[in-house]
Parts: structure tokens; C-alpha cells; sequence
């Protein structure tokens, strides 16, 4: 079935580290880990409705230094891939489809996205 | 492409309707962006009410989730997520799982996780809204 002594594409070790392939492969992580993350979420709320026991229980978790990471995690993870989610949004119309049109939304995207992140979580723990 | 192309092997009729050999055409990518699309109002929404979120107080956490506008924005948020979720890891097995069978597997397991998910998820939410809690 499988030939293996064809010749392969270079692999990604050979590329030089550029900001659009890192946004791309972030975009993926993240995504991967808001979906492992739904699990928190679910959890969450069958924890609010088992009432006020369960719901100190999730919340002795959430802050744990492991929970907070993960929490912090999970919001940097949320607004990356929804700003990156309408940087995508845009190259689907055509636009921004350049050299500078990617590197400018990249920039803006992923600094955007620390920013905002850092101003809600100081938001969410006021 | 002429019309008298002799070289493919596909009929004019399935040129025509451009399916491609899954039979599932550009569905997968369209929805992708349709339920990403869908969580835009509700995620910014819940971004307005995230200290109300995050509370450890549990009266005030049922409270603010006995509100209408609170519980249909985080249940349709939820909704779209878990979806849009499933797409993006299927993609994912797709892309990394070369073995059939077990890419067929856990083809499988992503859908149905991601329903019980959901399913569960908007149950917490309505029961909590009809004051069944404990």
C-alpha cells in the first residue's frame, strides 16, 4: 500500500520560524485546547447545579495554581482564536491576501490578543 | 474544462454538482465559518458579564444565570462552541491519525463527545433555570 522511499517535502523543522506560520500553527493549538477545555466548562455547570458545595469544589479548583494557568490559558486561547478566527474571516473575502496584509492583521492580532486577555482577566477578578 | 473531456472519468452531472469523492462538497468549511460566525454576539456579551462569571458565590452565579438574556447567550454560545469544536477536531484526526480504523474511531468519538457535551451543558442550564437545582 504505502511506498516509503518516496522522496518527502521538506519537513517542518528545515523553515526558518516566521510569524505567519507561528499565528497558523497557534490558531490550531488553540482551538484544540478550547475544545479540551469545553470539558472545564461542562463541568462548571453541572457543578453550579449540583449546588453550593459542587460549585465551591470547581472553584477551589480554579484557584489552584493549575487551574489558574489553565484559566489564563483558556482566555489568551479564547481571544486569539477569535480575533485570528476574523483575521480568517477576512482572507476569505480576498482582502489582506499579501505579504503585508498578513504580517500587519498577524501583528495586530496576537498583540491584541495579550492585550485584551490581560484587560479581562483584571476585568473578570475585580 | 470542455465540455467532450474525455481524459476524466467523472460524469458531466457529478462535475455539475462538484461534491468532490466524500459527496460532502464545501459543507464542511462553510459551517466551520458559519457557527464561528454565530459566536461572535454571545462571546462578546459574556465578555461584558465575566466577573458575574467567574463569581465563586453560588447564589449569585444561579442568579445572574436565572436571567434570560444570561441563559441564552450561554446556551447558544455552547451550542455553536461544541459544534464548531467538533469541526475544527475533526480536522485535526483527519490531518495527524493515518491509520483507517483509527481515524474511523475517534472520527466517531469527536462527534458523539462533542454532543454529549452539548447535551449536557444545556441541561446544567435549563434545569438551573427552572429552579432545579441540588
Amino acid at each position: 500500500m504505502q511506498n516509503n522511499s518516496r522522496p518527502l517535502s521538506p519537513h517542518l523543522q528545515i523553515y526558518r520560524w516566521q510569524l505567519t506560520m507561528f499565528l497558523s500553527i497557534l490558531h490550531r493549538v488553540t482551538g484544540f485546547g478550547l475544545a479540551v477545555g469545553a470539558l472545564l466548562a461542562v463541568w462548571w455547570l453541572m457543578a453550579a447545579l449540583g449546588g453550593a458545595k459542587s460549585f465551591d469544589h470547581f472553584h477551589d479548583f480554579t484557584h489552584s495554581l493549575i487551574g489558574q494557568l489553565m484559566l489564563a490559558g483558556w482566555l489568551f486561547s479564547l481571544v486569539f482564536h477569535f480575533l485570528n478566527g476574523l483575521r480568517h474571516l477576512v482572507w476569505d473575502t480576498g482582502r489582506w491576501l499579501t505579504l503585508k496584509g498578513a504580517y500587519a492583521s498577524g501583528y495586530a492580532v496576537l498583540f491584541g490578543a495579550i492585550a485584551i486577555t490581560a484587560a479581562l482577566w483584571f476585568y473578570a477578578g475585580r | 474544462m470542455t465540455a467532450n473531456n474525455n481524459s476524466s472519468i467523472r460524469t458531466p452531472l457529478g462535475r455539475a454538482r462538484g461534491l468532490g469523492s466524500a459527496k460532502d462538497g464545501t459543507h464542511h468549511w462553510w459551517v466551520q465559518r458559519v457557527s464561528g460566525i454565530a459566536m461572535v454576539p454571545s462571546l462578546i456579551y459574556l465578555f461584558t458579564q465575566l466577573p458575574q462569571l467567574v463569581t465563586h458565590n453560588h447564589d449569585a452565579f444561579i442568579m445572574w444565570l436565572q436571567q434570560p438574556c444570561a441563559a441564552l447567550a450561554l446556551s447558544t454560545f455552547l451550542a455553536a462552541a461544541f459544534y464548531h469544536a467538533s469541526l475544527g477536531v475533526q480536522v485535526i484526526i483527519e490531518d495527524y491519525i493515518h491509520c483507517e480504523g483509527q481515524k474511523v474511531a475517534l472520527l466517531l468519538v469527536n462527534k458523539l463527545a462533542f454532543l454529549l457535551l452539548g447535551i449536557v451543558a444545556i441541561y446544567a442550564i435549563l434545569r438551573i433555570n427552572f429552579g432545579l437545582i441540588g
